[in-house]
């Protein structure tokens, strides 16, 4: 079976993950992806012309709720166990320069 | 939190519906929620519910009045249901961003229109006519300080006739103002980059309104990689027919179409129809005034849009705040209308109508100022005032036209403001004559 993810795939996918790979761990889990991906491929091989798409088995419908204020305001218990907090905002390492 | 699962609001549904069918889209009667994949402090769980493939509002569109008076149809790609993120923000904390969550995970319609609009201004105008549709519907309390309505502009650059460039996404805009400035911004930073040789990136930025400039957001590329799949928290929304059609049948009047009718029924003008018809509560608000009084659509909208905007202004009130309501102002309108009160008079009560809840009549009636429209009591005014003035009423018969606004003034003296002006004259003239 041909590997068809490499090593530079596992990097791309562990940094959108948020992932740390050891280096040395690259090539064995491009193995046991590629060979996840070959199972998925031989699925694909098999006739569904005609089949809509089965993401959600049964056919199941969305239920709703009613439009109605449900959630009491618990701010100062939340913000009571945030690392960091300050005028109603939840800090976190400057995300722009 | 864990272990909770999602659960649509049947409102945010009905208003996505209601948005569908005021646009002329096409209703899905099922729709699927995706989870988009990305890394963000203000999305803490890692993944936003939205929908890719099967949104709930497809296609439609919206005429939209530009600055010039032209007018373009905005074709709209989709409208989609998704759960809002919390807020960042970026400039209050020194190295630090904070995160407000309040509104992270209540529902969204994200409006997607097709790349036809070709400068800010368009883009600004297309948002102004949305803002007023939405706000129309009860869809949006198109609250832009507060978030309620924000832009993202997708900004690209070509050269005449070419197909369109990469095209950057500017984030979470909050005001009109700032949409243009950013947009105008991001134009002439493509520009420049292409014109030196470079090449625009696909990228999130964010328009900082202290500097008046964009800025990359999300930098690296791979962010956009968000792996969409279908919800298995969600099954997909469906919609039944009957509530199309009951939704259908419950949409209030447009704005568009009430503007035109202003213009074809009531012969407002293009300017005071539109002026009329870009605020709902304005707009009933003249609706209410101009049934009190029928025959007098002009009237009406001259008040609605000179006086009782202008007070509110003044006040700093909304038109939901007027302490006027419009069947008080009605009552006042009807005496100008039957000659009771000249205009200035009417500002007059107006005024003192402003600030009690006195009636129209009540307030004309303390303070004595009912317009004197009665014939024989203004001839004897103006015989009186001939008599006094012989020297100026053979001027005046010898030429002097000008001296009849003397009379006038005379009169307008005599009877304390309160004559009819259109009847002195009338009278003045006739008498003058003799």
């Amino acid at each position: 079976m041909p590997v068809s993810v490499d090593s530079a795939k596992v990097r791309a996918i562990a940094e959108l993950a948020r992932l740390a790979i050891p280096s040395e761990a690259e090539a064995v889990l491009a193995t046991e992806l590629s060979a996840v991906l070959d199972l998925f491929a031989a699925l694909a091989a098999a006739p569904v012309d005609g089949l809509a798409p089965l993401a959600h088995p049964g056919d199941p419908t969305l239920r709703l709720r009613a439009d109605l204020v449900t959630e009491t305001d618990q701010h100062e218990a939340f913000a009571a166990v945030a690392p960091a907090e300050s005028a109603g905002y939840y800090l976190v390492p400057k995300v722009i320069e | 939190m864990p272990g909770s699962l999602p659960v649509m609001n049947v409102g945010a549904v009905e208003m996505a519906i209601r948005f569908g069918l005021a646009v002329g889209a096409r209703v899905a009667e099922r729709s699927v929620f995706e989870r988009k994949n990305y890394f963000y402090p203000d999305l803490p769980k890692g993944y936003q519910i939205s929908q890719y493939e099967l949104p709930v509002v497809v296609g439609g569109g919206l005429k939209v009045r530009l600055d010039d008076g032209s007018e373009k149809f905005v074709q709209l790609t989709r409208a989609h249901l998704e759960e809002d993120a919390g807020k960042s923000v970026h400039d209050a904390f020194h190295a630090e961003t904070g995160i407000d969550l309040n509104r992270a995970g209540t529902p969204l319609l994200e409006i997607v229109s097709e790349p036809v609009l070709s400068s800010a201004a368009e883009a600004v105008a297309y948002l102004k006519t949305l803002h007023t549709l939405v706000r129309w519907l009860g869809v949006s309390d198109g609250n832009m300080q507060e978030g309620s309505f924000r832009c993202d502009a997708n900004v690209s650059v070509r050269r005449p006739g070419e197909a369109l460039g990469t095209r950057a996404e500017i984030k979470n805009v909050n005001s009109f103002r700032f949409v243009e400035k950013a947009i105008d911004y991001e134009v002439e930073r493509q520009i420049r980059l292409i014109e030196a040789g470079g090449t625009v990136v696909q990228e999130t930025r964010l328009f900082d309104a202290h500097k008046g400039e964009t800025r990359s957001m999300r930098g690296k590329e791979s962010a956009h990689d968000y792996r969409y799949f279908p919800d298995p928290d969600l099954p997909p929304l469906v919609i039944a027919a009957d509530d199309i059609e009951r939704a259908r049948l419950a949409m209030p009047e447009l704005p568009e179409a009430r503007r035109q009718r202003y213009i074809d029924s009531l012969g407002l003008t293009t300017y005071d129809a539109s002026l009329l018809t870009s605020d709902r509560v304005t707009c009933d608000y003249f609706e209410a005034l101009s049934s009190a009084i029928p025959g007098q659509p002009k009237l009406c909208a001259n008040w609605v849009l000179g006086e009782w905007l202008g007070a509110l202004n003044a006040a700093g009130q909304t038109p939901e705040q007027s302490p006027i309501g419009a069947e008080r102002l009605g009552g006042l309108l009807v005496r100008i209308g039957d000659g009771s009160l000249s205009s200035k008079m009417g500002k007059q009560v107006f005024e003192a109508m402003w600030l009690g809840d006195e009636t129209a009549d009540a307030v004309i009636e303390r303070l004595g100022l009912k317009q004197v429209s009665d014939s024989s009591a203004l001839a004897g005014v103006i015989d009186d005032i001939v008599a006094a003035n012989p020297k100026q009423v053979e001027q005046y018969r010898g030429g002097n036209d000008k001296l009849l606004q003397f009379f006038v003034g005379q009169a307008m003296k005599a009877t304390k403001g309160q004559a009819n002006p259109a009847q002195l004259n009338e009278l003045l003239r006739e008498k003058l004559k003799a």
